[in-house]
């Protein structure tokens, strides 16, 4: 993001004396120019102007020249010698520019160069050197490092050189010590990426005098419309524009103007090298430079050619396929029928040589060098989308392409080029053409029909209409009407944003300010059922219940890949073909999203047992996202529009189920050892525990169906896990996991786990209120019933049978033991219940309760259950 | 006694007197009770000459009368005395042996841990309920319609590239400007439910979309690749930047206390128009009271509106979205993402059941 140097900002809006980077970024942020950070020195102190009193140069062994020197730092900082006089510091230089007479920048002891590069004194090649004469790359300053900096060379004038003293701090001669200030732009405020931009708005923000540099420049640009028949332009351009984007032409403006006669030996003033500097930007030559710092000043980004090389006409055109272009960076990219490109035509062949891809990147052929005489300024107008789609399709996001994308106004060709010219002339000589070519095809500016009260409507703010009117004209609009409250409004061009009364009305209330606008709460209409739904209610539930029952929430990333799927024992082939897959996952090797939350809530178990948590418990509730390859294709549909209903059924359709899921994984010690008693370990009955819980916690009335070993999914120790059902529908699985998957993420031997799909829970309860029965006062008889069954008859299925056999009596049944043993002999288990009967309306009598009893085990005797003596 | 005993009145005052001595020197309920047997009970003295009243002539009668009576008063009310006090003696030392150490940790029953995450977005639901408003949730793998098109973030706006998305592979169809996809991403943002709220529930509406999003961020010390955000979006016939200024500061004062307050800075987001930063006035930050970031929001674009089949014109809305994380890192001072995503039970114990 662009970077604001208050020096620069001065050259168009009046900056108060002694403004400091803070305030300044306090005045943009005001008007919506974020602060990104304020950047300050990475240099410490002293740096200051020396001058060479004397350099001796001492020829080393190795061939090299070093020079011995002492250079006069003033008084402040020069040696003392044996008398208490100040003397010149001894200093050892290798620079081959070291010269007596020179003033220079000295490093001196105590001073921190970028790269955390500490100035010391140091005994080398025989001498103790107290300090260190600079180059440009030493001080942050640029690239070069052929030499030290000679001030004399540095862009002073006489006058000022000669006032430089030894000792003169040189930091702040050479803007070592500002800070710079970076922001952030929106992507609708292209202009603002241009110090003719950023001044602008800090003129809206604090009222400083603004002039616009467009305007002056835009004045003294040769006329090129009007002209007399045959005048000979630049060079001739073509748009020839067969492959429009949404019927809009690439290119609406094409500007080039000529510099003829340039001296490619000049070199870019040091004033304007620090500021690109300073800017980010590498300084690489007068031409190259030039074109920058327009860029970074006006916000036109431009191009340099070397005009002797180009054969006109230029011809702007789409790429052709099976196109490519070796851009300037040294990639070769395959072009595309939408990349608009710029073209010249050797031998007469139109537009058959590609020089870049517009707006973008220049490739390799036609570039300014070292030997160019005679420029061509390319300074043109694209559009937005298709500069954007061509740096997002070949990944070559530009200076250029940034501020394109964006949108650059499209009256700042001329200005763009005619400063480019002068600053060209200036310091690198050379005459500018006179006729520029100006390939024009922009329309008119659109209005906005803009009613004042929208400001009212839409931001609550009671501004008068002259007030709004002189907002919209500060910022650039031409205004017109205003009567009756109704503006027709022309907004300038270097805002293509502004289209619509809303973005007339951001731009009233951010410059009157936020902060005016008034502050009301709404009332909601109370219609229909208001609060929670029952479904967010129960979500609620199951994760206090988990928690209260022990369990620690936590929340996994929901990203899944192969080492899951080992360590789960599922066939991936399979297992991929039903799960979403990222197109650009962020780590490699977990693209896939989960289908189930076990997976990744065991690498979180994992995690705490690696740090030593004992005991560990942990339930999550998410989502899982279910893939149907077979699902349609989702179409891709434009916005602002309602789609049709049967669009709107296609988008969904495409989409994959995505249920919500409770999952928990119980470990180690299910009662800690501890002064109350002893410990027991977690198993099975831990995680039906916790199923029952959350059944009876929102009213479910959850079953457990347990399969037989060979129908246990392989994520499942295969005798203990069963299938937890609502009635008939599958809810979801409860048990003990693998030992093997236990084994594979060092998780304690029987660890258990369930998850259920709370979305398939939710929708079995009918939300309907609990129907009490009356509850009777008549004596209860109790009993206790033992039956021997067969060891693969389920527990839960003769409870179910003596509930049923003993009908509406029944007040409660609990099953208070369970043995098997050498007394039962093989393949046979007790269970024994204590049952309690109990009447409504009549005190039962022991016929009573014996035909109960009879119908008990007479049912019993069904599922081969025999009532013990 | 034997048969025709002779009622001495001497012997059996002295002998009650005997018995009520002894009471006065017992130490046990036990000793008492053998007391009450010996002096009282069926072969005492007291019962024995009690019977020998009987035969008495009946002048002397009542005399004799007279006198057990005061004898058994007499015994009876030190026993009674003498009963009470070893009774409260001898609970005294019961109770005295039953003591425990009261401050033995006891935890049969250890409570687990919510994690603070869904506690405050939970708190965040019920600070919109209280305003009548309802709570929608969307789906995580979402249509670019909903996340990008129908917020105005058409196919080549410059935003839609800033977003680090997450595509998903999927059955391929050319998207609106020629790439190739599915048209399915992971959502970046819960403004993808405002549309889906429109369509689905009408106008006028005020709902709060808590939820999971997701962005391309690698997990550091303040960026996670799955975090959490709540949208809010009222639209109605009324609605201006006010009623939004007025939502935000309650929402503030509900979840940073009463000083809480909101501040709105220019911005840009293609569905908001005007947009705004959205700064938060946290007067327990770090250092002294500041304003920090704290989300985006704005007037919704009528493009948004549009999309949804309603009259701009006639409708007017507000959204705000904010980070569930940041709130939470803000108002716990927890320093690093990684202590808020990696599920260590020791970060979320500290919570237990609140935040």
């Amino acid at each position: 993001m662009p970077m604001v140097d208050i020096d620069w900002l001065k050259d168009h809006v009046e900056v108060p004396e002694g403004l400091t980077y803070e305030q300044l970024a306090k005045d943009l942020v005001k008007v919506g120019l974020e602060e990104e950070e304020i950047h300050t020195s990475q240099l410490i102190g002293p740096i200051v102007v020396g001058y060479v009193v004397d350099a001796t140069p001492e020829p080393q062994k190795n061939g090299k020249v070093i020079n011995w020197c002492h250079v006069d730092v003033g008084d402040e900082y020069n040696e003392t010698d044996e008398n208490g006089n100040k003397v010149p510091r001894g200093i050892i230089c290798g620079a081959p520019n070291m010269a007596a007479g020179e003033k220079v920048v000295v490093t001196l002891p105590g001073a921190v160069l970028p790269g955390d590069f500490k100035i010391e004194p140091r005994k080398t090649y025989g001498h103790i050197s107290n300090g260190m004469c600079a180059s440009e790359r030493e001080l942050g300053l640029g690239d070069n490092h052929d030499g030290i900096i000679l001030l004399r060379k540095y862009g002073f004038t006489p006058e000022e050189y000669e006032k430089l003293k030894p000792g003169d701090d040189a930091m702040h001669l050479l803007h070592l010590d500002e800070p710079l200030l970076e922001i952030n732009i929106t992507p609708d405020r292209g202009y603002a990426f241009s110090y003719r931009g950023v001044a602008r708005e800090y003129h809206h923000s604090t009222g400083a005098t603004y002039t616009d540099p467009a305007v002056a420049l835009n004045e003294k640009a040769p006329v090129t419309q009007g002209l007399p028949e045959g005048t000979k332009t630049d060079i001739e351009v073509i748009v020839e524009d067969n492959n429009p984007i949404h019927g809009v032409v690439g290119c609406d403006r094409y500007y080039a103007r000529a510099v003829h006669g340039f001296d490619p030996a000049s070199h870019t003033p040091n004033w304007m090298r620090r500021r690109l500097t300073r800017a980010g930007m590498r300084s690489i030559s007068l031409a190259v430079d030039v074109t920058n710092y327009v860029m970074l000043d006006l916000g036109q980004p431009m191009h340099a050619y070397d005009l002797d090389k180009i054969e006109g006409p230029i011809v702007v055109r789409r790429a052709a396929e099976g196109e490519t272009l070796t851009t300037l960076d040294g990639k070769k990219h395959d072009l595309n029928v939408e990349d608009l490109l710029i073209t010249d035509s050797p031998n007469g062949e139109r537009g058959s040589r590609i020089l870049g891809i517009a707006g973008v990147m220049g490739g390799l052929y036609g570039e300014v060098t070292a030997e160019t005489k005679n420029i061509l300024l390319e300074s043109a107008h694209f559009d937005q989308v298709s500069i954007a789609r061509s740096a997002r399709r070949h990944k070559i996001p530009s200076e250029a392409s940034r501020r394109f994308e964006r949108g650059v106004d499209d009256q700042l060709q001329p200005a763009a080029a005619q400063m480019a010219a002068e600053l060209m002339v200036r310091y690198g000589s050379g005459e500018p053409s006179e006729h520029p070519t100006d390939v024009n095809t922009v329309g008119c500016a659109r209005t906005i029909h803009f009613k004042a009260t929208e400001v009212a409507r839409v931001a609550g703010l009671d501004t008068d209409v002259n007030t709004i009117s002189g907002i919209l004209t500060d910022i650039g609009c031409s205004v017109a009407g205003g009567g009756n409250g109704e503006f027709s409004v022309t907004p300038p061009s270097w805002r293509p944003d502004l289209n619509e009364p809303c973005d007339l009305v951001e731009e009233v209330a951010r410059l009157v300010g936020y902060d005016e606008i008034p502050v009301t709460v709404p009332p909601a209409p109370v219609e229909g059922k208001v609060g929670l739904t029952a479904e967010q209610l129960r979500k609620r539930q199951v994760a206090d219940e988990l928690a209260e029952y022990g369990m620690v929430e936590t929340l996994s990333y929901p990203f899944v890949g192969d080492e899951d799927y080992k360590y789960f024992a599922y066939d991936k082939d399979e297992i991929k073909k039903i799960s979403v897959e990222i197109a650009n996952p962020l780590a490699g090797d977990r693209p896939f999203l989960r289908r189930t939350i076990i997976p990744t809530l065991a690498q979180t178990v994992q995690r705490n047992l690696r740090r030593g948590v004992e005991n560990v418990s942990l339930y999550e509730i998410g989502h899982v996202y279910l893939w149907d390859p077979n699902a349609p294709a989702i179409p891709a549909l434009p916005g602002a529009v309602r789609p049709t209903d049967e669009q709107l059924e296609a988008l969904d359709a495409g989409l994959p189920d995505q249920p919500m899921h409770v999952a928990g994984i119980l470990t180690g010690d299910a009662v800690d050892t501890g002064w109350m008693g002893e410990r027991r370990a977690v198993d099975w009955s831990d995680a039906v525990e916790a199923v029952h819980r959350i059944s009876d916690r929102i009213g479910a009335g959850l079953t457990l169906d347990q399969p037989k070993a060979e129908d246990v999914p392989a994520q499942w120790h295969p005798g203990r896990a069963a299938r937890v059902m609502a009635g008939d529908v599958f809810i979801g699985m409860v048990g003990e996991l693998h030992p093997h998957v236990n084994e594979a993420l060092d998780l304690p031997a029987h660890s258990a786990a369930f998850e259920l799909d709370l979305t398939a829970l939710f929708a079995t309860l009918s939300g309907k209120p609990v129907q009490a029965k009356p509850i009777s006062t008549f004596p209860p008889v109790k009993q206790d019933l033992a039956f021997t069954v067969p060891t693969d008859v389920a527990a839960a299925a003769l409870q179910q049978a003596i509930v049923e056999a003993a009908g509406d009596s029944l007040e409660d049944i609990k099953l208070f033991d369970v043995y098997t043993g050498d007394q039962l002999g093989e393949g046979v288990k007790s269970l024994a219940y204590a049952v309690t009967f109990r009447a409504p309306d009549k005190t039962l009598t022991s016929e009573d309760s014996e035909a109960i009893r009879k119908r008990i085990v007479d049912e019993a005797a069904k599922l081969g259950a025999r009532l013990r003596a | 006694m034997a048969e025709g005993a002779v009622f001495d009145a001497q012997a059996v005052t002295d002998a009650v007197a005997e018995g009520i001595a002894k009471i006065e020197n017992a130490s046990s309920m036990e000793e008492l009770k053998a007391i009450k047997t010996q002096y009282a009970g069926a072969e005492s003295a007291m019962t024995q000459a009690s019977k020998a009243i009987g035969a008495l002539p009946k002048d002397q009668k009542k005399e004799a009368g007279q006198i057990m009576g005061r004898l058994r008063a007499d015994f009876g009310r030190a026993y009674g005395v003498k009963e009470q006090q070893v009774k409260a003696e001898e609970e005294a030392r019961a109770l005295a042996a039953e003591t425990v150490d009261m401050t033995l940790p006891v935890n049969r029953k250890p409570l687990g841990a919510r994690h603070p995450l869904p506690k405050l977005m939970e708190d965040v639901e019920d600070f919109f309920v209280s305003m009548g408003w309802q709570i929608s949730d969307g789906p995580e793998v979402e249509t670019e319609w909903y996340d990008f098109d129908a917020l105005n973030f058409g196919p080549d706006h410059p935003a839609r590239q800033m977003q680090d998305t997450f595509y998903v592979k999927g059955n391929q169809a050319k998207d609106a400007a020629g790439f190739v996809g599915s048209n399915m991403v992971l959502r970046t943002q819960t403004s993808s439910d405002q549309v889906r709220g429109l369509l689905t529930r009408g106008v006028p509406l005020y709902i709060a979309c808590p939820g999971r999003v997701f962005r391309t961020d690698e997990l550091d010390a303040t960026h996670t690749p799955v975090f959490h955000q709540v949208e809010a979006l009222a639209v109605d016939k009324h609605l201006t930047m006010a009623d939004l200024k007025g939502v935000l500061d309650k929402l503030a004062v509900a979840m940073f206390g009463p000083e809480a307050k909101t501040r709105l800075r220019p911005s840009y987001f293609p569905f908001t128009e005007p947009s705004a930063e959205l700064d938060l006035w946290f007067p327990d930050k770090k250092g002294g009271a500041g304003w920090l970031e704290w989300g985006g929001c704005g007037m919704v674009n009528p493009n948004v509106l549009k999309s949804a089949g309603l009259d701009p014109e006639v409708y007017t809305g507000f959204a705000f979205g904010v980070g569930v994380e940041r709130t939470l890192l803000l108002r716990h001072d927890i320093n690093d993402m990684h202590d808020l995503v990696e599920g260590d039970v020791r970060f979320s114990e500290q919570f237990v059941m609140g935040e």
